[in-house]
């Protein structure tokens, strides 16, 4: 691997940036590998990374049906954070915001990881207590929370209206300081090519059709560039996971729905943290192109379509002009959506799955990318063990049927309601 | 933006429903007898399909009752569309 320095752009640049390698080869497939991960996004390439540093398998392939990053990896609004109330969830997440600290480092590539803040603002003494209750939580579990006062919000938060003649005028806020957010693709791509760099094929444009089995145990993958022997399958596509576990005989507690995003034309900065409205469930940064990102609630109802409702995009525009008026005026560039894996208690399955030799990484609700480290480093432990780690072991597949389910939110298994 | 052809108040915005999920879960009839398995099947696992999937909504702010009707995850094109059993 060419390493990335101020040196080696320096060199780059003698050649007018002609020479520049590859970052990951484009190999063609081999007829078998130890290891087969399904689904070239963000967790799928960080288990191929964490199985090749951390348990020197390397026999690896990722296969991607369309382009790396070009599911939700690429289409999410990159808000990394760890400010869970149960504690099976901050242990994970934490875990994760760890590995995020030290992400470019570990990989020689910028995922331009910018802690810069989370707020939640909240409207009612209710809301107040509810969130007060969860970051102390988090300050029990040694994890960074602070309460914010409407004067600390004026301070952090110039923009936000704080009037008291608002529908649900704010009363106040919780910010994790250590969370932020990073460049999406970058992730897919320094994960890929930190992989590849460890002997991982990554091989693109194939999409997987079927999972052979014999005796209960997987052998192989039928997939639109031919069959491919696998030792072990690992799962990790994300609103595709009940597909993928049928081709094996799995159903899953999950069902598809999308969620969706929009951003404006780029402005001067005005907002440097993540700012989320409880009221309205409606959340805005500012990107480094300048442009407002505002993301929302689900469509709420299954669907693959990758296109958001109009009037979810008018709830999520409405709620972010009244609380930032300033962007009122700003036309909006693009709005998409993206096939969301919601699952039945609104936390993730890292798990092996009732077949020998397959696991998987799904049922990421709203919040997969903060995860991508650790659901990585998760899968790749379990497939290289044939065993949770127990970072993973709560979230199983069999927590649904003995009913130690991981509920944040407690609400019912209702998949929208998460 | 779904239009929803409700069978007595006609195409609908879909921000008039309220979605009820999978038709083809069914209660089981008799909890006490129903195992532990079963239940959590009808809690919790789904088909999840991508294609026709024959779905519940709710007419909140119309006639107020229950529609069963088919559409295609992937495209929204609507197949047949009843009344639901009460
Ligand atoms: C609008 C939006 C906003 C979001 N905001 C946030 C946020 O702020 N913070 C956060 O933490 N999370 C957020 N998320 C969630 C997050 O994006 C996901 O949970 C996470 O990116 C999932 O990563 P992944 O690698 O599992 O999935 P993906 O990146 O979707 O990767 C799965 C891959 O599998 C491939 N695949 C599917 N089927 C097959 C097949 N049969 N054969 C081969 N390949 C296949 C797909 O092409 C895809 O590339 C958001 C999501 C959306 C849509
Ligand atoms: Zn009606």
């Amino acid at each position: 691997m060419q390493r990335y320095s101020i040196f080696s752009l320096l060199k780059g640049a003698l050649s007018g940036h002609q020479d520049w390698e590859p970052a990951w080869r484009a190999p063609e497939p081999k007829s078998s590998y130890d290891i087969v991960i399904v689904g070239g996004g963000g967790h799928g390439l960080a288990t191929a990374y964490y199985l090749a540093r951390n348990h020197g398998i390397s026999n690896i392939a990722v296969l991607e049906r369309g382009w790396i990053g070009g599911g939700n990896t690429g289409r999410n609004t990159t808000i990394v954070r760890s400010n869970y109330l149960l504690p099976e969830n901050q242990r994970f997440y934490e875990h994760s915001l760890k590995l995020w600290e030290g992400l470019s480092r570990d990989l020689n590539y910028n995922v331009m990881f910018s802690p810069r803040g989370v707020i939640n603002v909240f409207h009612t003494d209710a809301q107040r207590d509810y969130w007060v209750r969860r970051h102390n939580g988090m300050r029990y579990a040694g994890i960074d929370a602070e309460l914010l006062t409407r004067a600390d919000l004026t301070r952090l938060v110039p923009a936000l209206n704080l009037s008291p003649d608002l529908r649900h005028p704010i009363v106040g806020g919780v910010m994790q300081p250590r969370g932020g957010v990073a460049r999406h693709d970058a992730v897919a791509w320094g994960y890929a090519r930190a992989a590849d760099a460890l002997g991982v094929d990554i091989i693109q444009d194939c999409e997987v059709t079927g999972i052979d089995m014999q005796g209960g145990r997987v052998t192989g993958l039928q997939t639109s560039r031919g069959p491919i022997g696998a030792g072990r399958i690992g799962l990790a596509v994300a609103g595709h996971s009940s597909q993928l576990a049928q081709m094996a005989g799995i159903r899953l507690p999950i069902e598809t729905h999308l969620l969706t995003a929009t951003v404006s034309e780029p402005v001067k900065p005005f907002i440097d943290t993540v700012v989320s409205i409880a009221a309205t469930h409606a959340y805005i940064s500012q990107t480094d192109k300048g442009e407002v990102l505002i993301g929302g609630s689900l469509d709420g109802y299954n669907s693959w379509s990758q296109r958001g409702s109009p009037a979810r995009l008018e709830d999520i525009l409405s709620a972010a002009s009244e609380y930032f008026p300033r962007i009122s005026r700003l036309r909006q560039l693009r709005h998409w959506a993206g096939v969301m894996d919601m699952s039945m208690d609104g936390s993730p399955i890292i798990a092996k799955l009732p077949v020998d030799g397959l696991a998987m990484t799904g049922g990421w609700c709203y919040g997969g990318f903060k995860a991508t480290p650790a659901s990585g480093w998760c899968l790749a432990w379990t497939l290289a063990n044939d065993a949770p780690h127990e970072l993973n072991a709560p979230f199983s597949l069999e927590r649904f049927r003995t009913g130690a389910m991981l509920n944040e939110n407690g609400a019912g298994p209702v998949a929208a309601a998460h | 933006m779904l239009l929803i052809p409700c069978p007595f108040c006609g195409a609908r915005d879909e921000t008039e429903f309220v979605y009820g999920g999978d038709a083809g879960v069914e209660r089981p009839r008799n909890p006490e007898t129903t195992t532990d398995e079963a239940w959590t099947d009808y809690l919790c696992f789904r088909d999840n399909p991508q294609g026709m999937h024959r779905e519940l909504w709710f007419h909140r702010d119309g006639c107020q009752r229950w529609i069963t009707i088919e559409r295609d995850t992937r495209t929204h094109e609507l197949g047949a569309v009843r009344l639901s059993r009460s």
